[in-house]
């Protein structure tokens, strides 16, 4: 089918559901601006320019590239290392590392956020003893994680979760602290119980910066992991970065950088999509795009 | 019947009382327009009345009930729709009907979307609608639990004069059918006498009841009419001399000299 084709048919298919209105129009408008594409190729030129340029350079014997690999050499590492299946090894156990440290920091880090921003007595007895345990760099932990949980998994999904906690606790308490009281209002003259003006009016309010601190959290995660692979691991893309260097292998270590590059894009990309039903009402200028 | 019993209301920290003994009884099914200065306590009245803040001393009774926090027979429409962001039109109309189950919820839901003229909206975000719209949403959702009395503050204020003369009609058409005792707050005299059964006189500093004026003028009215004019030029007359500390509290002189109407 050609390209035209497809998009009458899309067209017509949306046509048949959307709303006659404007604003159906302008909702098929976006949908096709999304699906001819155009938009994302424009932030591809950049990359893609360097990229040819260093292959180029280094192919005319302008640079030598032994220090930085040409990408043609960095993707046959990323070949070899996907088809010796160690690439598949280590980008499991990194992904494994940071998901269980994402999920503690993340449940933790909601649970203490809901409680100090919904109650003002354990606002002023916690927040100030982990506002200070915020003001240690979490790196710091690493030696007594190690000493308390040793030196395999669990002390590196503890620095993990850390790392993952406090982000998701300011934002789900700050969050909490901002919500519109005209609304909290509606709950009370309907005469919602505690528990129900939770659940129906509290959270899904304080869903879409809860989503965000996830989404600073999942990035701060991907970053410690490699603090964490670093310090002492066998197995991981952090460990792919290490033994790059120790064995001056540069283009092992920009395959793994690349590997977290994507792998992190991705895990970002799968929590917003996860999340997008959960914040199809609001009305934002980026949900309008 | 709605009463208000000696009722004053003073914020913390905030020097005269917002609201000063105040003593008025709203009959059962009577709509009482409340009209006044900003800062007379209209707002602190309704609030009251919704159960949101509590009276400094003094009572309100619903049918002889105390009114002490958010009561189910009163509904409230605040100057904002208010609209939960997070649920369709429906969901935002069900929000008080929790105690129900699902299919009657959704249907009493839909009911209440038709007799506001919004039917076939329910699938609808908040967003995806006008601001006239919305606030006629918040009036199915203050009335689809169906309360004995339903408090407006404001309403309509922030809508054009067509849309709010449309949405008079929608709401007196609505109240024709339950008939529930209405108080609504409004600035527009011309609101006030083409709803009010009564209009109440507020004056500020402290807030108190200045005077009632009763409107007998058969529904619907006609904006046009004599009668009608000369009742919106007592409610004038009455606020002018309400905001002018030197006129006591009491009977205006009939506007024009002889009786006014
Ligand atoms: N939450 C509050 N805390 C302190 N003072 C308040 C509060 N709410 C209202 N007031 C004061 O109480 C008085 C009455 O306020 P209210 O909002 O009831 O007036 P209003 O008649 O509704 O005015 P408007 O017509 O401008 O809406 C005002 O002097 C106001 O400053
Ligand atoms: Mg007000």
């Amino acid at each position: 089918m050609t390209v035209q084709a497809s998009t009458a048919r899309a067209v017509a298919d949306m046509e048949s559901v959307a709303p006659q209105d404007a604003d159906g129009r302008a909702r098929v408008a976006r949908a096709l601006a999304g699906r001819i594409g155009g938009v994302w190729l424009v932030g591809v030129i950049l990359p893609v320019l360097l990229a040819a340029g260093w292959e180029l350079a280094v192919a005319g014997g302008f640079a030598n590239g032994r220090l930085m690999p040409p990408p043609s050499q960095i993707w046959g590492e990323l070949v070899r290392l996907a088809a010796t299946g160690e690439l598949w090894t280590h980008l499991l156990t990194t992904l494994w590392r940071v998901l269980a440290g994402f999920a503690i920091g993340a449940i933790a880090g909601t649970l203490a956020g809901l409680l100090t921003g919904a109650s003002g007595l354990a606002r002023q007895a916690l927040d100030p003893t982990i506002q200070a345990l915020r003001a240690i760099p979490s790196i710091a932990w690493v030696p007594l994680f190690i000493l308390w949980l040793g030196i395999f998994e669990a002390s590196k999904v503890a620095l993990i979760a850390v790392g993952v906690f406090f982000p998701v606790y300011l934002g789900v308490m700050g969050a909490i602290g901002s919500i519109d009281r005209k609304l909290v209002e509606v709950g009370r003259v309907f005469r919602l119980g505690r528990l129900q003006m939770a659940t129906r009016v509290l959270l899904p309010a304080v869903l879409p910066e809860w989503v965000i601190s996830l989404r600073s959290g999942l990035g701060l995660g991907f970053m410690f992991v490699v603090a964490a692979e670093f310090m002492g691991a066998s197995e991981g893309l952090g460990y792919l970065l290490v033994d790059g260097q120790q064995l001056g292998k540069p283009a092992q270590i920009l395959a793994a950088i690349i590997t977290f590059a994507i792998l992190g894009k991705l895990c970002d990309q799968a929590l917003v999509l996860a999340t997008r039903p959960l914040l199809a009402w609001r009305d934002t200028v980026r949900a309008r795009l | 019947m709605l009463t208000f019993a000696n009722l004053t209301k003073t914020y913390a920290g905030g020097g005269a009382a917002a609201l000063s003994q105040v003593d008025l009884a709203v009959q059962a099914g009577e709509i009482a327009a409340i009209v006044g200065g900003s800062g007379c306590g209209k707002t602190t009245l309704l609030r009251l009345t919704a159960g949101l803040d509590q009276a400094s001393s003094g009572f309100i009774e619903i049918d002889g009930d105390r009114v002490t926090a958010p009561h189910p027979a009163i509904g409230i429409v605040f100057q904002e729709p208010r609209l939960l962001p997070w649920l369709t039109v429906r969901d935002n109309v069900a929000f008080g009907l929790g105690d129900q189950p699902r299919a009657a919820r959704r249907q009493r839901a839909d009911e209440a979307l038709e007799r506001v003229g919004l039917a076939g909206y329910g699938d609808r975000w908040p967003r995806e609608l006008s601001g006239g719209q919305q606030q006629r949403v918040a009036i199915a959702r203050a009335l689809a639990p169906r309360p004995k009395a339903l408090l407006l503050d404001e309403p309509f204020s922030a809508l054009d004069a067509f849309t709010r003369a449309s949405l008079h009609d929608h709401l007196l058409a609505l109240w024709e059918e339950s008939r529930p005792t209405v108080v609504i707050v409004t600035h527009d005299v011309e609101e006030a006498v083409t709803l009010g059964d009564r209009i109440i006189v507020m004056q500020p500093r402290p807030g108190r009841i200045y005077e009632e004026i009763p409107v007998d003028l058969p529904r619907p009215r006609d904006r046009m009419s004599p009668n009608f004019d000369a009742a919106k030029r007592r409610v004038l007359k009455a606020l002018d001399n309400s905001l002018n500390p030197q006129h006591p509290p009491g009977q205006t002189a009939p506007a024009g000299g002889a009786l006014w109407w």
